[in-house]
């Protein structure tokens, strides 16, 4: 039998954020569970951050190892930005579930397991010689056993509903002894299911019976075992308008924003691909702000349609994930050449090939700045959060149309699914300018020249069924000014330049330093979703008195002016990346400094801790430990295995 | 096609200042001057007028048109084109693609503009060969077609274009060849269609793949090889001495003499432009024991894409206010009071 101690070992009264990791079979609706927590702690107004983590296989057969899903949220009343290294909290629904997440629950942690579920024929598919409830498995944790299969029958045992239906508010049960733990009203929930299930008052009125039993059970039960309600204080964020985002839903507002304030329709070419397609999901909802989505028949398909209707001016945009992005490539090429505005947005993956499709990682940087024949410079962007999606997504709009460019949007996996809270931005806060076309001929002696540019590089937007401007574009090298075809050697070369120039020039802000001085001993620079980690360990370090400094670079290429002269006035330059080394090849060609790599490629973000150890080694005094690669650590987050 | 306005031009107007670069003799010249002697009888606006190409030296078509010309990428043009009906359904868009272009490397765009059935006139340049790149045989190359890659003879079955597009669900088929009188018949009949447009062009590559078509397409004898097929009208050919009537024991064509005119007495088919049965039989007839069959050989409108695209846009936006403040505060919100 597990220890079953009468008080908690770890008193989360104590701690300032708390990491709860909801876990159990595809089909137990954990992800929803998570979802609904989430909404509960932003309406108390704690910060929080989301890690949803989920099975690659659509239904992956019960009670299995790889079909476990599970979602981690960790909150606070101070300003959280990772979802948490350890979960102090890990609620199994079976024994996959359980045998799959121990291994990231922090010792002393408190486990929730349904023993309903923990028969012979699960603990055999979870590959349990011998249940983990019986031998000392969960020794080092605070355990809750209770049958919550049997609790939710008995719960909604008046509605009349089967077995299976009656099973299936387990989730229900779970979240409303969740709710208790945390001290959270149940009233927006039932709200919730009353709204869900409206056309099925019973299955509603069935589902808040089994929340209402699972908050009764936690108060009733609070004194006798290891459970404690706990309450996290409201963190003091700027006042205004909130809501929760993920990255999908962040981009997909910040196109429909961006091609709103430049008064253009917007064209949508995307195909099916993990995890960019919520992207198209989201805004084949919204027809009504002047969206067209297309679903192509490929990725070359996508772009080349959202190619052609920035031609005939719309702002075409197009999205996928690493190996969609490859097969654009050629096409990126030619809106280069012809120097049509477009946006990619690219939501990486663990690669290379199909890789890891459900994972994260920041591996297609190398593809996003030097991925195409010939030298075909491209502004790309990355995303660090999913609310700072929005505004990375406003601006590649702007840039694409500004400079008559395709723009890179990097998000990635975790920026993609994750969600957080996020101040509703005032769309009038945001620059409105609308987009230009040509109307009369540009040229000397009643001429048009489509290629004349501007004082910015850009040559103006043309849309066909323009009276009198009737041109022809294409691939193949232009006339400076004409765009005839032109293949002489001084052309090329002048053509390459301005296209290099172009790029070049791009309006980036100054690079700002996002925690700490402007000079000092280390710099930690990220790009990307290591936003949050590295801010935390950073944080953590300089509470230590550590002389260290985080950037975040935005804006990849090109980068911004001031960047090179920054890093110069630190002593050291740690570059974290969810890749290889890749952001940290451009740092040291662009700039000719030493920055070190601290590399992680195992599919999972950082976490904290991890980050936080590299940065104590520039400070301990012993000499060439510093950055490398941070080790596989599988209790982390589960990885179920993906096709 | 779309034709808001018509507008008076000449030939000329159609014209660019760009040196025509073909090989002379190239099947192409013929195209484009039948395509540039047709667009003013249509009363076409080289404004509203877009011809999107892929590459090849078919695809080098646009830089020769007055009007907007997009020369894109190596098969993609159906993709391209398909964004710009998208984005402005009133443009009046040819795509010109070759064999290799719109069959090899954009076989699946090809396959998908013609299924979903955008509005456009596509005109698929046959040469049987890649001219661009010196010469390669071709997916549409006989067998036993000698090529620098092929030395001794190409040994892959070829493609049927006109099949192929049939079975994507091509709602217009038709087929002309480079020096024909008869093209610009075929085009206009191409540009008269809502919806896609399917039209293989024979086209003689001069340099790679020198006369191939003659067996059918050389002046003499042509009467008794090519069958140009008239909606309404017999299927004769041979001066009226030959006609195609339909097999009852093998429910194929078969070729049937016509004695004292009376075809109607020889079983002799009308040609129904609408009947895709017949036009499956057509398209897969084999030259030889065959005539060539020529002209319209399908044309049956069915609902076109971009059409389809803007009307439910409408419908899924009406009552829609397109209000981004509210939008970005949707779902669940709370506030932080100061
Ligand atoms: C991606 C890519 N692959 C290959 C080529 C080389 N290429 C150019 S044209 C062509 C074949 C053209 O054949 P076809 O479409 O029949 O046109 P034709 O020249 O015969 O008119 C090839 C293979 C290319 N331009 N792009
Ligand atoms: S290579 Fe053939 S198709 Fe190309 S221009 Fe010359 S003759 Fe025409
Ligand atoms: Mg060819």
């Amino acid at each position: 039998m597990a220890t079953q101690t009468t008080a908690p070992r770890s008193d989360l009264s104590k701690q300032d954020a708390i990491v709860v990791r909801f876990a159990g079979d595809s089909g137990d609706g954990m992800q929803l569970t998570g979802g609904q927590f989430t909404l509960s702690t932003a309406l108390a107004g704690n910060d929080l951050a989301t890690f949803p983590d989920f099975p690659a296989e659509i239904r992956a057969p019960q009670g299995t190892l790889f079909g476990v899903s599970a979602f981690q949220i960790n909150f606070g009343s101070r300003e959280v930005n990772t979802a948490g290294d350890a979960p102090d909290v890990l609620v199994a629904m079976n024994p996959a579930a359980l045998k799959v997440n121990l291994g990231a629950l922090k010792p002393g942690g408190l486990v929730i397991v349904d023993t309903g579920e923990f028969t012979k024929r699960n603990l055999d598919k979870a590959k349990y010689a011998v249940s983990p409830l019986e031998d000392d498995t969960l020794a080092p944790f605070d355990v809750l056993e209770l049958d919550i299969s049997a609790l939710t029958i008995e719960a909604v045992k008046p509605f009349g509903l089967g077995n299976k239906d009656a099973l299936r508010c387990k989730n229900m049960w779970t979240l409303g002894l969740a709710l208790w733990m945390f001290d959270r009203p149940r009233g927006p929930l039932k709200d919730w299911l009353n709204a869900k299930f409206a056309k099925k008052p019973d299955i509603a009125a069935a589902n808040i019976a089994a929340l209402d039993a699972g908050h009764a059970y936690g108060e009733t039960a609070e004194l006798a075992g290891p459970l404690r309600q706990v309450h996290l204080d409201p963190v003091l964020s700027e006042p205004g308008l909130y809501r929760t985002i993920t990255g999908a839903e962040a981009v997909s507002l910040g196109l429909v924003a961006g091609a709103r304030l430049l008064r253009l329709p917007m064209f949508f070419g995307g195909y099916p691909i993990t995890p960019a397609s919520a992207i198209l999901h989201h805004l084949a909802r919204l027809k009504e702000f002047n969206v067209t989505t297309f679903q192509a028949e490929d990725e070359i398909a996508a772009i080349c349609a959202a190619i052609g209707a920035s031609y005939a001016g719309s702002l075409g945009v197009t999205s996928s994930s690493g190996p969609g992005i490859a097969l654009k490539g050629e096409a990126m090429g030619l809106a280069i050449m012809t120097e049509l505005p477009l946006v990619i947005v690219n939501s990486q993956r663990g690669g290379p090939s199909t890789g890891l499709p459900t994972k994260t990682e920041q591996s297609d940087l190398y593809q996003a700045v030097y991925g195409r024949n010939g030298d075909a410079p491209m502004p790309v962007i990355a995303a660090c959060s999913p609310s700072d999606a929005f505004e990375c997504a406003i601006e590649a709009c702007k840039i694409a149309v500004d400079y008559m460019t395709p723009v890179m949007l990097l998000t990635d996996g975790y920026i993609a699914n994750a969600s957080e809270p996020w101040k509703v931005p005032d769309p009038d806060a945001f620059e409105r300018a609308p987009a230009q076309f040509l109307e009369a001929k540009n040229g000397p002696d009643d001429t048009l020249l489509p290629f004349k540019r501007d004082a910015k590089g850009a040559r103006p937007w043309i849309k066909p069924g323009t009276p009198g401007l009737m041109h022809r574009i294409g691939g193949i090298e232009k006339q400076v000014d004409t765009g005839h075809i032109d293949y002489a050697p001084d052309n090329h070369q002048a053509m390459t330049d301005a296209r290099k120039n172009k790029i070049g020039q791009i309006a980036v802000p100054d690079q700002e330093v996002c925690l700490g001085e402007t000079s000092g001993t280390l710099a930690v620079v990220g790009w990307g979703s290591t936003y949050g980690p590295i801010h935390q360990a950073v944080s953590r370090a300089r509470a230590k008195g550590l002389s260290v400094s985080h950037i975040h670079v935005r804006h990849i290429w090109p980068l911004p002016a001031n960047l090179g002269e920054l890093l110069d006035q630190f002593d050291h330059v740690l570059m974290p990346e969810m890749n290889t080394g890749q952001f940290k090849t451009v740092i040291r060609d662009q700039f000719l400094i030493d920055a070190t790599p601290l590399t992680k490629t195992s599919g999972q973000p950082f976490a904290i801790a991890e980050m936080e150890a590299a940065i104590v080694k520039y400070f301990d005094g012993e000499a060439g430990n510093e950055g490398g690669e941070v080790p596989v650590n599988d209790g982390q987050l589960p990885s179920p295995v993906g096709e | 096609m779309n034709a808001p306005t018509k507008i008076e031009t000449t030939l000329k107007d159609w014209e660019t200042d760009q040196e025509v670069r073909w090989c002379p003799g190239c099947g192409d010249y013929a195209i484009l001057k039948a395509v540039q002697r047709t667009l003013p009888q249509l009363g076409c606006d080289p404004a509203n007028t877009v011809f999107v190409s892929g590459i090849g030296c078919s695809s080098r078509f646009p830089y020769y048109i007055e009007s907007y010309g997009f020369h894109t990428i190596h098969g993609r043009a159906p993709a391209v084109a398909t964004g710009v009906k998208l984005a402005n359904p009133d443009l009046d868009v040819w795509l010109v693609t070759g064999d290799g272009d719109g069959l090899s490397i954009g076989g699946n765009h090809m396959m998908h503009v013609l299924r979903r059935n955008v509005n456009m006139q596509i005109m698929l340049f046959n040469n049987e060969i890649y001219g661009l790149t010196k010469g390669q045989y071709s997916p549409t190359s006989r067998i036993g077609t000698s090529s620098p890659s092929t030395p001794a003879g190409s040994i892959d079955s070829p493609a049927n274009p006109c099949a192929f597009a049939l079975g994507a669900g091509a709602r217009f088929v038709a087929r002309g060849f480079d020096v024909s009188k008869n093209l610009p018949d075929v085009l206009k009949a191409a540009h008269a269609h809502q919806g896609a447009a399917f039209i293989e062009i024979f086209q003689n590559c001069i340099v790679y793949n020198k006369d191939v078509f003659n067996d059918f397409a050389a002046p003499k004898g042509a009467d008794d090889r090519q069958l140009w097929l008239e909606h309404g009208e017999p299927m004769l050919f041979a001066g009226g001495a030959k006609g195609l009537a339909i097999d009852m024991e093998t429910l194929d064509l078969k070729v049937v003499d016509v004695v004292d005119g009376d075809w109607e007495a020889a079983g002799v088919l009308r040609h129904n432009v609408t009947n895709r049965t017949i036009a499956h039989m057509l398209v897969e007839l084999t030259f030889g024991p065959f005539p060539m069959p020529l002209g319209v050989i399908y044309d049956d409108p069915a609902p076109v894409f971009e059409q389809a695209v803007t009307a439910e846009n409408r419908r899924l936006s009406e009552g829609k206010e397109p209000n981004l403040a509210a939008l970005l505060a949707k779902g669940q919100t709370w506030t932080v009071e100061a």
